[in-house]
């Protein structure tokens, strides 16, 4: 028997000439917690279905509680042990809780039947192990992240899992649900199940990890006790940079008018009496949880709801703003948090991404397209924002996930713009990418540019924002200069009841 | 109210049984003729065939998909059988079987086309369908042909009952058969894993590969399950007619989606019962068969059911919109 | 001349489809297939479906689909015959009488094509269901209209319609005018871009300022427009009009567009691809009806296995674009 649950040797893993992993080395003992960590596409995902089974390396040694293979199937790995919850979850909205949890056991037990009773016995042993109460008979569609998310791991379980691999679990939960969370990761451990945490957050890296690995461009760059990492150690072995942030600093300019005021705008079931306003060149955080009402701000300001009632004004003029188009009239410009469904359209290409906002403006008669102006501008703002592409023509998801925030950015920074809200800019974001892009909205918001950002990093939010408002139950219940705040007392904020 | 009772009340299978009774009543007040054995055996049988293709229809639209090729599958398999085998054999089994095996080809191919390439359901289908009708004009010359005695026999046994008893539902054949296909499709769909895994398909077809489901192998099961009783409910059919009617059956297609759709079944997969598809075709059956007990005519059939196919779906679409709209914030009361 | 080739790849590879099978058709059938009476009876032919083509395609580019262009053509076309015999009682039609029916044409695609559009885009019916069902609707209001038989008494139109502009027949002319004009709005103008764009993203359409409802509501009026003026030529060669015309029409149809390089799943192609490949399928059956002893049913095997061939290409020819951009 074997300290260690896995132990992966110099694995290879080539797609066509793309050299996906490059020889990297992870080691787990059993019942740890350990970190994984890199940027997109270091590698993370491959490995994960290199040791699930789903990919066979192209080298390397893969031994797995003490017994070597050299080529596995996804059931034996599971026969091992394995589990793998992905970033999904993988689950079924619409089949019952019950079934969720009860399928993939009988389909492994080769059963060709169903049996209702064999099913709720199933179901009612996985939730017992994490003490997970919940109405089996309820469909999952109608159940929170966070519940499908233990309904994920108590089906992991039922199969004597002794390693449960978990993709950036805490990306689509709230702070709250992230300490339960935790709560059962260590319950499991107690059980001497061993947890694979892919994370970029450091803090939940220290908080729950014993040890990490990091790789980066299909290679290792750091392994060790998770004690011994900082902040700058961490992004080291992610991006191999230096990363130093400066934080933001503000100071009004005297005699300055407000760029934007919000007085008492109210909207059924979204947010009550906001009061809220904008200096030049300011940029203000909005944290709370989910469901605290912060999206539904800040999309009534760019015209996707109808506030009920409330007064707007932009540059000390009172403005009404009942659709998009005349939210981008007043020079309100929205980059929405799930860039890949509402942010960007991917088969297209990265020129009309780009210039979508100016085409009327820029159109000939008969509303014929300005080709030559179109190329112009957009190569202009490729080059001022450092976007990495081949050519304009490029449809958008050929890029990486950071180029195509900047292209997002790049849309609205091409209109005249007198607000910019950023909603959780940098989800799905590498760090360096990240960093990139806090640096050119500070460098923006030195211009004049007046920003909004909403994120749940509080530490984000701290660090590139001059002031903040917390929400809670669609009202503002805290609000003052980041200078004189600090994380803890942010997070009280928002969760308090 | 408990919990259950507000289900029912809120489930689509009530709605649409309760628009049946209502059309229902609303047509006997007008005629009188609506609760008569003699409408009541007709509705029947102008439900018979359809419903029976809407149980293939069903299981492909839970899996996500749409099968628009189980009209010209049947016609070309009633035909080729109907036209060589009538001096092969004088018993009717074979007849049955045969076109099974036809329709199950034709299945087999639209499942592996979808299954493999993932190709949009609707397009593929089309496609085959049109390479069966082709076939089957083309290659066997088809045009209306008299019934075999071997298959007449069929008929018959059924049509007597029918008519012998003209206010009772004992028309045995055709009620035993759509019985037996709506017990096989319920049994399916609900009693096996494999069914579980067609709705598992249509709910996150990647979730459905990772939770160990053969996705492929589920989704030609789907297609030839559809294909293959095509062929036998096309031969059904002609037993019923007493006469092979080659092209007759185009259109149908539309039918019995809009009555899946009608009935509650998602059209985006994931969601459908047995029951749904029933009621659905039931009363696009009801309506299209009671316009002339109302005084309408017939010309209007086609306006009338499209009529309903839309204030359906629009019901559906509408609250799906609303639903997606709806804020959900929580505020502090004041 | 290599950059123009690479630009627009899917029209490359179309344009050497159509050259290869005019080779092949002119080698196998010279003469006949040669000749400027098999020309003007093709140009006779295509224009219908190939208008129902185009308007399928932009219906695809908005990642719909409009399977009610048929009957909305043939409603047109019961509608333009019904309003020329009101008003000519003596059966000899003038050019009001033909204007007028054109006009009650075109205005009864626009109040079809807009239905769909809003059942599609106020209401939300998926594209798929809301035609399914105006479908039904058209087809029924055609019969009502028609009181289920054929409408004749439309000479006149028939003449003006099968007369020939130096050699060209009236219907190819209609169809170029209405193709060239569609080419424009989608590949020129912003209009064609926004829909495009549509097509791809609704939600990031909406986040952009685009009016989505707006949008589909145009997009299938133009398609109404365009099945209008396929009923009109309908009308012509007919000289009577039916409720149930060219029921096979919506198949082929969906095939030329895939086949012109559109993706059903929304957003990308062009209407360029879809002309050619209208033309293509015209000389295919034109060739095909050239050997006697092959029956027209037999195009429908053809057209029904060239669909999914077509799929099969454009898969694979993806894929290994994908390939190579990932290379890069």
């Amino acid at each position: 028997m074997s300290d260690y649950i896995i132990r992966a040797k110099g694995i290879k893993k080539y797609f066509g000439g793309v050299k996906a992993l490059d020889g990297v080395d992870l080691e787990i003992k059993k019942g740890e917690v350990h970190c994984l960590a890199g940027e997109n596409g270091c590698g993370k995902s491959t490995i994960i279905n290199v040791i699930s089974g789903f990919y066979t390396p192209d080298g390397g040694e893969l031994e797995i509680d003490g017994v070597s293979y050299s080529k596995m199937t996804p059931q034996q790995s599971i026969a091992a042990g394995i589990q793998v919850i992905y970033q999904d979850l993988s689950v079924f909205p619409n089949l019952t809780v019950m079934e969720n949890l009860a399928l993939n056991m009988e389909l492994a037990s080769g059963k060709k039947f169903v049996s209702k009773k064999r099913f709720r016995e199933i179901a009612e042993e996985a939730v017992a192990k994490i003490n997970f109460e919940i109405d089996l008979d309820e469909k999952v569609e109608n159940l929170s992240v966070a519940d499908k998310q233990l309904i994920a791991i108590s089906r992991a379980l039922l199969n004597n899992a002794k390693l449960i691999i978990m993709d950036e679990p805490t990306t689509a939960i709230t702070k709250k649900e992230v300490r339960a969370l935790f709560h059962v990761i260590r319950d499991l451990q107690k059980q001497n199940i061993a947890i694979l945490f892919v994370s970029h957050k450091l803090d939940e890296v220290f908080e729950i990890a014993e040890r990490f690995t990091i790789f980066r461009n299909g290679k290792n760059t750091g392994a060790g006790d998770a004690s011994e990492l900082t902040q700058e150690k961490f992004t080291y072995y992610m991006t191999s940079r230096e990363i130093k942030e400066t934080p933001f600093i503000y100071e009004e300019k005297p005699g300055a008018k407000k760029v934007l005021e919000v007085k008492n705008l109210n909207l059924k079931n979204g947010f009550k009496n906001v009061n809220l306003s904008l200096g030049e060149g300011e940029i203000l955080g909005i944290t709370g949880l989910l469901g605290s009402g912060r999206t539904e701000l800040v999309q009534a300001l760019f015209g996707y709801h109808k506030a009920d009632s409330g007064e707007i004004y932009i540059r000390g003029n009172k403005v009404e703003i009942n659709t998009v188009k005349d939210g981008i009239k007043n020079g309100i410009g929205y980059v929405p948090p799930e860039r890949i469904v509402e942010g960007v359209f991917l088969p297209q290409s990265i020129k009309e991404n780009i210039s979508i906002e100016k085409w009327d403006e820029w159109a000939g008669p008969l509303g014929i397209m300005n080709e030559k102006k179109i190329e112009t501008v957009v190569n202009e703002w490729v080059e001022k924002l450092h976007i990495k592409l081949h050519d304009i023509n490029d449809p958008m998801n050929t890029l990486s996930g950071g180029n195509q925030q900047k292209c997002v950015l790049a849309k609205w920074l091409i209109l005249d713009l007198n607000v910019l809200i950023l909603n959780g800019p940098t989800v799905g974001v590498d760090i360096g990418a990240k960093f990139d892009i806090y640096e050119l909205v500070k460098k923006l918001a030195a211009g004049g540019l007046s920003v909004i950002i909403i994120s749940d990093d509080i530490p984000e939010i701290l660090s590139n924002c001059n002031r903040v408002v917390v929400m809670r139950r669609g009202e503002i219940v805290k609000e003052g200069l980041t200078k004189d705040m600090d994380e803890a007392s942010l997070a009280e904020f928002a969760v308090a009841d | 109210m408990n919990n259950k009772t507000k289900k029912i009340l809120h489930s689509s299978e009530f709605y649409v049984g309760v628009i049946i009774i209502l059309f229902g009543l609303l047509i006997q007040m007008r005629s009188g003729q609506f609760f008569t054995g003699n409408n009541l055996v007709d509705i029947l049988r102008s439900f018979t065939i359809p419903v029976m293709f809407c149980m293939g229809e069903l299981m492909v639209l839970i899996s996500g998909g749409v099968d628009c090729s189980f009209p010209a599958i049947a016609s070309l398999s009633m035909f080729v059988v109907c036209k060589y085998m009538e001096n092969v054999t004088t018993n009717p089994l074979p007849f049955f079987l045969v076109a099974a095996l036809i329709g199950l080809v034709f299945g087999i191919l639209n499942g592996v086309i979808i299954g493999k390439y993932r190709f949009p359901a609707l397009i593929v289908t089309l496609g085959t369908s049109s390479i069966c009708w082709g076939v089957m004009q083309g290659v066997f010359q088809s045009r209306e042909y008299p019934l075999c005695p071997a298959l007449l026999s069929v008929g018959k046994a059924k049509l007597l009952t029918a008519t012998n008893a003209e206010t009772g539902l004992s028309s045995e054949l055709p009620m035993i058969t759509i019985f037996m296909v709506l017990l096989l499709t319920w049994f399916i769909l609900n009693k096996t894993m494999l069914g579980r895994g067609i709705y598992a398909i249509g709910g996150d077809i990647i979730a459905a590969k990772r939770a160990g489901f053969n996705v492929f192998g589920t989704t030609v099961f789907i297609y030839a399950f559809s294909g293959m009783m095509a062929g036998i409910i096309g031969v059904f059919r002609a037993c019923m007619l007493q006469a092979v009617h080659p092209n007759n059956l185009e259109g149908l297609e539309m039918t019995a989606i809009a009555a899946c759709v009608l009935g509650g079944v998602s059209i985006t997969g994931g969601k459908g019962t047995v029951l749904q598809a029933c009621l659905g075709m039931a009363l696009l059956t009801i309506v299209s068969n009671s316009l002339i007990l109302l005084g309408i005519s017939t010309h209007w059939q086609n306006v009338v059911t499209g009529i309903i196919i839309i204030a359906g779906t629009a019901a559906t679409a509408i609250q799906n919109q609303r639903n997606a709209k709806k804020l959900a914030v929580k505020l502090t009361e004041s | 001349m290599n950059k123009i080739l690479n630009k627009d790849k899917n029209l490359t590879r179309i344009l050497a489809v159509f050259l290869v099978c005019f080779v092949l058709f002119s080698i196998t059938q010279g003469s006949s297939f040669l000749s400027v009476s098999s020309f003007q009876s093709m140009g006779k032919l295509f224009p219908e479906f190939g208008l129902l083509s185009i308007g399928m395609a932009l219906a695809l580019l908005t990642g719909g689909i409009d399977l009610s262009v048929v009957y909305t053509a043939n409603f047109c076309s019961i509608m333009a015959a019904l309003t020329i015999k009101a008003l000519t009682p003596e059966g000899d039609a003038g050019v009001g009488a033909i204007l007028a029916g054109i006009l009650v044409a075109l205005i009864v695609g626009i109040i079809c094509g807009s239905l769909n559009g809003l059942l599609i885009s106020a209401v939300g019916i998926p594209a798929m269901l809301a035609t399914l069902g105006t479908q039904s609707l058209y087809n029924g209001f055609g019969v009502v209209a028609s009181k289920g038989s054929s409408v004749t008494g439309s000479k006149p139109l028939s003449a003006f319609i099968s007369q020939r502009v130096a050699g060209i027949p009236m219907a190819t002319i209609l169809f170029v005018i209405c193709a060239a004009v569609m080419i424009f709005i989608i590949s020129k103008t912003t209009l064609g871009y926004k829909i495009k764009m549509m097509g791809t993203n609704m939600k990031e359409s909406a986040f952009s300022g685009f009016n989505n409802i707006k949008l589909t509501v145009l997009n299938y009026m133009m398609i109404g427009i365009l099945s209008a003026i396929a009923g009109i030529i309908m009308l012509g060669r007919y000289s009577s009009a039916k409720a149930d015309n060219g029921s096979s029409y919506t198949m082929q149809a969906i095939m030329i567009a895939v086949m012109g390089g559109i993706d059903p799943a929304g957003g990308k192609g062009n209407i360029q691809g879809v002309c050619v490949a209208v033309v293509i399928i015209q000389m295919v059956s034109t060739w095909l009806s050239m050997y006697q002893s092959i029956s027209d049913f037999y195009k429908q095997i053809i057209w029904g296995a060239l669909l999914l061939i077509v799929l099969l290409l454009n898969y694979y020819i993806n894929k290994r674009e994908v390939a190579k951009a990932a290379k890069k």
